[in-house]
């Protein structure tokens, strides 16, 4: 190979990561090919690359929204989100965070309002499958405590419980979609509680008064002020239903009394 | 045994391995086959629990374990990413792995992550920051790292140093050890017109930890020429095989790995891309 007479013209990151996604970029000079031409349609392998991976780590971890919007229109929106949120962490597992809100904002499928929710819950359902471990506390530990000292109680989540509150159907539009033979999604919105008995979470509609109860007790309050939350938001809440599920659940971690840490 | 914390693994055999694929689960348990280790990508694994490392902690009482980073971007302007290094740190600290290796290859840029391993000329300035990223985290998670050659596409013109020479400088100066993908040669040889076996004849075989065997897509660029695509999708190809027979004739037995990412096969395609590589192993000294 001839050495060139000027020297070669070296090309910054900066300038390589943006000619990656913006195709509209030329191709950054000083990318050659083997005869000492540019580079060409080889810089569009790592165009392509990039755009099919972080397309296809959001067709993962959004599975239902792709089937809602359609295969296509999904990867022309993961287009689009990509370039304004490239990952900002090399976990991909954790690919989209900001997906709910840039659903908000994207006047195309500003008529599908339950997307930005159902986003949430993909999330809050990923988070969910990775979060630590724990082991929750045996089912009668609850009824082994006399009522005051419950009630002044605070109740510890598992870290893979999540909950994501809707004015949508979030948690019967999910079944929907991903569950065989579940039913159509009723009109009213959905506080969906995300548990993980094990190690594959299940996503549950919560009864009337069980969002309200649930994100008291993520708060940090005591199990009775919760019951005060939920009672005051819904008539006739359901307690033992609602305890049933984080018990079947295994999401209550511990139960603490004393004052909090 | 004395020794209070046995590692039960030191070292990886010289023997087939497959990247892990978690599908592949039951099998591997129940009769893994001529498989003797395995390789994860470490970033699957920094999850906070659940049945990632649930399996994994199964899977590592059992088998060797190679970790292979793709997101440390160690060829990055940048200086490494502090909190990955440290999530990378914890990961190795509990599972103690038999081996660890990344790329020469960047793919973080002002702190965005790209997937992919992106390629960097070779010079001297790039030479001095990629062992400085590795003198980093060699000290940071306490133990000696491989460093495997890339699959190229196009070439830098202010590249100045041939990459065999490149990497061979790397582990003199930080003390890695190298990571020999067979079919990166193949891809990168064909790609830059090169003969892929005097790239094997200078290649530092005596310091190569670990071989990769992997399939490639097929493609041309704007003239015409063949453009392989390093893709992980499928069978290695039969001049792959013969250079791995050259390779291991020429540096000895080596771990030696099937990667397939996507469109991953059924355990059996799996079991017998690894059965071939033992076929191959068999023809050298263990
Ligand atoms: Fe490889």
């Amino acid at each position: 190979m001839s050495r060139p007479q000027s020297p070669a013209p070296s090309v910054s990151q900066g300038t390589f990561t943006r000619a990656i996604l913006d195709a509209g970029q030329p191709v950054p000079e000083g990318l050659l090919d083997p005869e000492g031409r540019p580079a060409g349609r080889r810089f569009s392998v790592y165009r392509n690359n990039v755009a099919v991976s972080l397309t296809e780590a959001l067709a993962t971890a959004f599975p239902v929204i792709e089937k809602l919007i359609g295969e296509e229109n999904f990867k022309a929106v993961a287009g689009v989100f990509l370039r304004r949120y490239p990952p900002d962490s090399p976990l991909m597992m954790f690919y989209g965070q900001q997906m709910p809100a840039f659903l908000e904002g994207f006047e195309p499928l500003k008529h599908l309002g339950y997307l930005p929710d159902v986003a949430r819950l993909e999330i809050a359902l990923r988070e969910s499958y990775h979060a630590a471990d724990a082991t929750p506390v045996p089912p009668e530990a609850l009824q082994a405590l006399p009522p005051d000292r419950l009630m002044a109680a605070r109740l510890r989540l598992a870290p893979a419980l999540r909950l994501v509150r809707s004015r949508w159907p979030v948690a019967s539009i999910w079944h929907f979609n991903m569950s065989e033979g579940a039913p159509k999604p009723p009109a009213n919105g959905e506080n969906a509680l995300v548990t993980r008995p094990g190690f594959d979470p299940q996503i549950i509609a919560l009864p009337p008064g069980g969002g309200a109860f649930i994100a008291a007790l993520l708060a940090g309050e005591s199990f009775g002020a919760a019951l005060d939350a939920a009672s005051g938001a819904v008539e006739g809440f359901d307690l033992t239903a609602v305890l049933g599920l984080l018990i079947q659940g295994g999401a209550i971690a511990s139960i603490e009394e004393g004052p909090p840490a | 045994m004395l020794d209070a914390t046995p590692r039960r693994f030191d070292a990886l055999p010289n023997r087939p391995g497959v990247g892990y694929k978690p599908q592949h689960f039951a099998e591997i348990m129940e009769d893994p086959g001529p498989v003797d280790w395995l390789e994860i990508h470490a970033e699957n694994y920094m999850g906070a629990g659940g049945r990632p490392i649930a399996q994994l902690r199964h899977l590592a009482e059992r088998f060797p374990i190679s970790v292979h980073g793709v997101g440390l971007s160690i060829g990055g302007e940048a200086p490494l990413d502090a909190e990955h290094l440290a999530r990378l740190r914890q990961l190795l600290g509990w599972l103690n792995p038999a081996s660890f290796s990344e790329h020469l290859a960047w793919s973080t840029h002002d702190s965005h992550f790209f997937n992919d391993l992106l390629p960097l000329p070779y010079t001297e300035a790039t030479l001095a920051r990629v062992c400085a990223h590795i003198d980093q985290v060699q000290e940071a998670v306490g133990r000696r790292m491989l460093l495997e050659n890339p699959s190229t596409y196009l070439a830098f013109a202010e590249s100045q140093i041939p990459e065999t020479e490149f990497l061979a400088e790397i582990a003199a100066r930080t003390g890695c050890g190298l990571l020999f993908d067979v079919n990166n040669v193949f891809v990168s040889a064909t790609n830059q017109k090169t003969d892929p076996y005097s790239y094997i004849d200078a290649f530092p075989l005596h310091l190569v930890g670990e071989i990769h065997l992997g399939g490639h897509d097929e493609d041309e660029d704007d003239h015409g020429a063949p453009l392989l695509i390093d893709s992980h999708g499928c069978e290695v190809v039969d001049p792959v095989w013969e250079m791995y027979r050259y390779t291991l004739q020429k540096g000895g037995a080596k771990p030696s790995l099937i990667e397939w990412d996507n469109d991953v096969p059924e355990w059996p395609v799996l079991a017998a891309e690894a059965a071939r590589a033992d076929a191959l192993l068999a023809e050298v000294p263990a």
